[in-house]
């Protein structure tokens, strides 16, 4: 006697768990008016030189801290507390990326309140990172003018995961031949109308658009948060 | 690589879902995987027979049903596929669009079950 199949209907999010943290997350992040801005790129892209630079320049008219994920080392979270601001290292062992609940975990016992931008150096990593949502506010992938032109076509679901495109180590461009309106083109063609800044913390290029971009970003936020609050 | 921790997932949210209903095995597990769901399915196979070792879904199957991307049109003003996650634009008149309908998902769907 064979037993009898069926087939049963059901319909789960795979990601539910790290989408409910997440949406925990924002939700605290916004009743204590922290703006979180996380940052994502393929190894050595320039997250944790871009970081140290806005840590030291915004702590200076704000309160500013940060959160960075890797594998292994505590390396970046040591360059990155020469910025005088709060740092907390993330140690991911065998995992690829960093998750909502390691986000919450990384949190207790910060008060929030008493943050204005709260940034997450995710793993170096172009393709896991994709699919967790952080809770945060404004997502920017980075892509240095050493990697190619063609990095968005050959991970466009990074690109849509993320609001705004960063070009890095723009002070190189020359010297690799970087084609700007090539990669341009590219970040247009997996995500029509996103934002696009080119830095470089060596020279300094961009880097005072990059705070206004993100101030804008934030005061954006408040007024939409504030609108909310008050209807 | 995160398609092990995925897979395991999957197993899990099977299994609740099993109990759930009592006394039933699940021969296979049915998948809806968008294009941007940033999971590769190649991975994701080979993760599957890993994650269901030693639980009640050792020896079941995934079965997954790719889910292309749908934009909303403006041009058109109706969802239209997209040309090409490397071209994001209406695969009707060439709009370039970024207001995604579909494409993001992993959801489980179905369950097939032997009582
Ligand atoms: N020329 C130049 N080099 C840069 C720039 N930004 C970063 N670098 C160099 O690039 C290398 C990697 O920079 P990191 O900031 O460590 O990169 P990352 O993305 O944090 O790396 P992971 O955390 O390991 O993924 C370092 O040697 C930096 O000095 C830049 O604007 N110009
Ligand atoms: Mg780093
Ligand atoms: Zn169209």
């Amino acid at each position: 006697m064979s037993a009898k199949t069926r087939m049963i209907e059901v319909r789960e999010n795979v990601l539910k768990q790290n989408d409910i943290v997440a949406r925990e997350l924002r939700r605290k992040f916004h009743d204590a008016g922290v703006f979180v801005v996380s940052m994502v790129s393929s190894p050595g892209a320039g997250k944790t030189a871009l970081l140290e630079n806005t840590l030291t320049r915004l702590r200076q008219e704000c309160r500013v801290a940060a959160l960075v994920g890797d594998l292994a080392t505590e390396n970046d979270a040591a360059r990155l507390a020469r910025s005088q601001a709060p740092v907390k290292q993330i140690i991911t062992g065998t995992v690829c990326h960093l998750e909502a609940a390691m986000i919450d975990r990384a949190l207790e016992g910060w008060k929030l309140d008493e943050l204005d931008f709260l940034f997450l150096e995710n793993v170096g990593n172009m393709v896991c990172p994709s699919s967790y949502d952080l809770g945060e506010d404004l997502r920017l992938v980075l892509m240095s003018v050493t990697e190619g032109e063609d990095k968005p076509l050959k991970y466009p679901t990074i690109f849509n995961s993320a609001d705004v495109a960063l070009i890095t180590k723009i002070d190189l461009a020359t010297a690799v031949e970087f084609d700007a309106t090539a990669a341009n083109r590219n970040i247009q063609a997996v995500r029509p109308g996103m934002a696009i800044l080119d830095v470089s913390v060596k020279s300094g290029a961009g880097l005072d658009e990059f705070l206004d971009f993100l101030r804008a970003r934030r005061a954006d936020a408040q007024t939409v948060l504030g609108a909310r609050a008050a209807t | 690589m995160h398609e092990l921790s995925i897979a395991m997932s999957i197993v899990e949210l099977a299994q609740e879902e099993a109990d759930r209903r009592g006394d039933i095995r699940i021969k296979a597990v049915h998948l809806r995987l968008g294009a941007l769901s940033g999971v590769v399915k190649d991975a994701l196979f080979s993760s599957y027979a890993m994650a269901c070792d030693d639980t009640p879904l050792e020896g079941s199957r995934l079965v997954v049903e790719d889910v292309p991307v749908i934009i909303f049109c403006k041009q058109c003003d109706g969802q239209r596929p997209v040309h090409s996650t490397q071209m994001f634009c209406c695969a009707d008149c060439g709009t370039p669009t970024g207001e995604i309908v579909q494409g993001k998902e992993l959801l489980v769907v179905g369950l097939e079950v032997e009582e």
